[in-house]
């Protein structure tokens, strides 16, 4: 699978500081020399209180193109992943048109070969216009190009066709990545079903929407030996699913975003449509059920599933609104704030769940501090506090669940594969 | 010729009764009762708001509650105007946040709002300078209903703490039953919900209720509220309940389910012979034309007490003179 950027510039720097590189066990106050895109020296003795890390990897950005550039473009996404210390991410095929024939995907890569300031790659669709019927030509779409394949979005309903899909896809040889949603149970659910849905009278979207599909779709896994990858969990019954079936050998892996990782369904009786996303937001128990599956490495990545919306979709009542909030450029700092500061997560495990963890899943050069290796590297001021404004976005929307918060930890400078997109 | 304007009233709006403290609740019930006064007048109009302007934004058909505003605007001499969804610009695809930026442009003192959508009437709050009430916003409130329900079960039990009140129905998709269960719990009064499982919202006891599917349940009851049962419920997709037949002879408020001293109360429209049987709905228990006639001065209440200065105990009489 490959990544596209705009040109392939190489840049020369140094940086200091403390480099925490936990996939390598590195935790030292080095001085990193960056000379044309590649690290060059590594030395003892760095100054300064900045911390040096292998940059971020997002498997699963929206972008929005085609079809809704008011509400993102390639660049303003990569600007925005360069601003949130990403050097690679993925993007999502639920576009207008659907990423489901070469020809479509084939279109997309040229454009990030102009636009993309960040190494870009693209999903492309399980089914021909997600309509989950007919299979996409998987082989062809790999040989394009494609990083995985995807349904997001939409869950694949059919358990008949998820068992074609998971077959099928053994050809490209490229993971199946999935939204787990029974539409059946989540329908006209708006948000989690518990205490503030019933007081509020929101449709209610209950945890086993997620879970009864993670069920499903991890024993087709396992029956097929194809692997999965379980995008946006947000339930304790899905982790547990998850554990159960890696302890059994399937191969699986799972993300969770940092929404997720922080709110709980109470920030939705604000009734504030920046809180509303799908999975939604649930309940305090199933918080600590991710994060400490997070914490055991059950759950592997961070994942933003960053969807700009544009803003007069967002700004009505909360059940008219669409589901989706951005990320890419909080996410490191709403998790530092929210997990590290308060000593939920270490500062190591947030580091290597944001990159190697993303990298590994999807095949994806893992981003290493090591002389000889390309420069992916995030710079960051952990003590920088900083207020989340919608000025302050490179991204072409708004809708964060972050506005107006006051933030701890800035990325300052970010390397993708050897070039400066943030800073120095 | 200007007036000089009353200092700004303690509350903006009246969104959610979530939002109120029991002080207000009395004050505008107390406020309602000397109101009553004034219907029984052969002149029924008090200047009070005389110049003033409400305006009703109906996205939602009604018939009790777009009534009683715009009479209880009028009862106290405000100019009232109401805009219905249909036939309006709305049909246009005009959002709601411009129709309530262009209402506004028209400077109304008040925007009275029922809408299908949760959360509508404090969008149409953040675009605008008038105080805005909540007629209805999807399954979330109907705090008017809730206040005016208290009104009634006050003037026909003589008190409200301590009262036992059974609310009987499709709880799930009711804005009433959610407001009054917390209005009940403010006044210190003890509310039950019942139905069938399926349309009783996991959770519902946060809201300061308790819970039983059974309609035996409501024989302590002082007051049996009784919630529209839809026919859309039973379909194909939805399937709440299997039929109205089942649902009737499980939670259909008949005469033998009425025991003696207990009123029944329903906030209509009735779907006789579904939720409530017509002997019932006609018997002397019923005090369902009560709550219509108790709509009219508690809205004019609330639209006294958003718009004037509130004092415990108002002094309305004295305009009367």
């Amino acid at each position: 699978m490959t990544l596209f950027c705009a040109n392939g510039r190489s840049d020369s720097l140094v940086v200091e500081g403390r480099v925490l590189a936990p996939a390598q066990g590195i935790d030292e106050a080095l001085r990193v020399t960056v000379t044309d895109g590649v690290i060059s020296a590594i030395e003892p003795g760095g100054t300064g209180g900045l911390v040096v890390a292998p940059a971020f990897i997002d498997p699963h950005v929206h972008l929005r193109t085609p079809g809704r550039e008011d509400e993102e473009t390639i660049r303003s996404g990569t600007e925005a992943a360069a601003a949130g210390g990403y050097c690679a991410i993925l993007g999502m095929p639920n576009t207008e048109p659907v990423v489901d024939s070469a020809a479509v995907l084939a279109a997309l890569l040229q454009r990030a070969r102009e636009e993309a300031l960040v190494p870009t790659g693209f999903m492309a669709a399980i089914s021909k216009g997600l309509r989950g019927e007919e299979l996409t030509e998987m082989v062809e779409l790999a040989a394009s190009g494609a990083a995985a394949f995807t349904d997001d979005g939409r869950p694949v309903e059919s358990a008949g066709f998820m068992r074609r899909a998971l077959q099928y896809s053994a050809l490209a040889k490229l993971p199946l990545a999935l939204h787990c949603e029974e539409p059946t149970l989540s329908r006209g659910g708006h948000a989690h079903e518990g205490a503030v849905s019933a007081e509020l009278g929101l449709g209610a979207y209950p945890p086993t929407a997620e879970s009864v599909m993670v069920v499903r779709d991890l024993a087709l896994a396992d029956a097929e030996s194809r692997a999965i990858h379980l995008m946006h969990l947000s339930a304790r019954e899905s982790v547990a699913a998850l554990e159960h079936a890696l302890s059994n050998g399937v191969s699986a892996s799972g993300e969770v975003t940092p929404h997720h990782l922080v709110l709980t369904d109470e920030a939705v009786r604000s009734l504030d449509p920046n809180v509303k996303m799908n999975p939604p937001l649930r309940s305090a128990d199933d918080r600590s059920a991710l994060r400490a599956a997070l914490r055991r490495g059950s759950i592997s990545c961070i994942a933003t599933d960053h969807a700009p919306h544009a803003r007069h979709e967002k700004e009505v009542p909360f059940e008219e609104a669409p589901f989706g909030v951005t990320g890419l450029e909080t996410a490191f700092a709403a998790l530092h704030t929210h997990l590290v500061v308060p000593g939920e997560l270490s500062l190591e495990t947030l580091l290597e769940r944001m990159s190697a963890g993303p990298a590994r899943v999807f095949g994806l050069a893992e981003p290493r501090i090591e002389v000889g290796a390309r420069a992916n590297l995030v710079v960051i001021d952990l003590d920088s506090e900083w207020t989340v404004t919608e000025e302050g976005f490179r991204s072409l929307s708004a809708n964060s669940w972050l506005l107006g918060e006051t933030l701890r930890g800035r990325v300052v400078t970010t390397v993708a594969d050897g070039r400066v997109v943030l800073g120095a | 010729m200007s007036e000089l304007r009353p200092p700004a009233p303690p509350r903006r709006h009246l969104l959610s009764i979530r939002d109120l403290e029991r002080d207000d609740v009395e004050r505008v019930l107390d406020t309602a009762r000397a109101l009553a006064g004034s219907l029984d007048r052969e002149v029924k109009k008090l200047p009070t708001l005389r110049g003033r302007t409400v305006v009703n934004l109906f996205y939602e058909s009604s018939t009790r509650t777009l009534a009683s505003f715009e009479l209880a605007a009028k009862r106290l001499s405000a100019d009232t105007m109401s805009v219905r969804s249909a036939g309006s610009s709305v049909d246009k695809g005009e959002s709601l946040k411009d129709t309530a930026l262009t209402l506004s442009a028209y400077d109304p003192d008040v925007i009275v709002v029922r809408h299908p959508s949760i959360g509508a009437p404090e969008l149409v709050a953040r675009n605008t300078a008038a105080h805005v009430v909540n007629a209805g916003d999807g399954k979330h409130q109907h705090p008017t209903q809730a206040l005016l329900d208290l009104h009634t079960m006050r003037e026909a039990v003589g008190r409200l703490a301590g009262l036992q009140v059974a609310i009987v129905g499709d709880v799930s998709h009711s804005r009433v039953a959610r407001s009054l269960v917390q209005a009940l719990d403010l006044v210190g009064a003890r509310a039950l919900v019942v139905g069938p499982p399926t349309l009783l919202p996991r959770g519902i006891e946060a809201l300061g209720c308790a819970m039983s599917t059974d309609i035996g349940a409501i024989a302590d009851a002082d007051v049996v509220y009784v919630l529209r049962m839809q026919a859309e419920r039973m379909g194909p997709g939805e399937a709440y309940v299997p039929s109205l037949r089942e649902y009737a002879a499980s939670y259909g408020i008949g005469p033998e389910r009425v025991r003696r001293g207990q009123v029944v109360m329903h906030p209509g429209p009735m779907n006789r012979g579904a939720e409530i049987d017509p002997r019932v709905a006609d018997s002397g228990a019923a005090l369902v034309t009560d709550q219509v006639r108790a709509g009219l001065v508690v809205r004019m209440a609330v639209l006294y007490d958003l718009l004037t200065v509130a004092a415990v105990h108002v002094p309305v009489h004295a305009e009367l003179a």
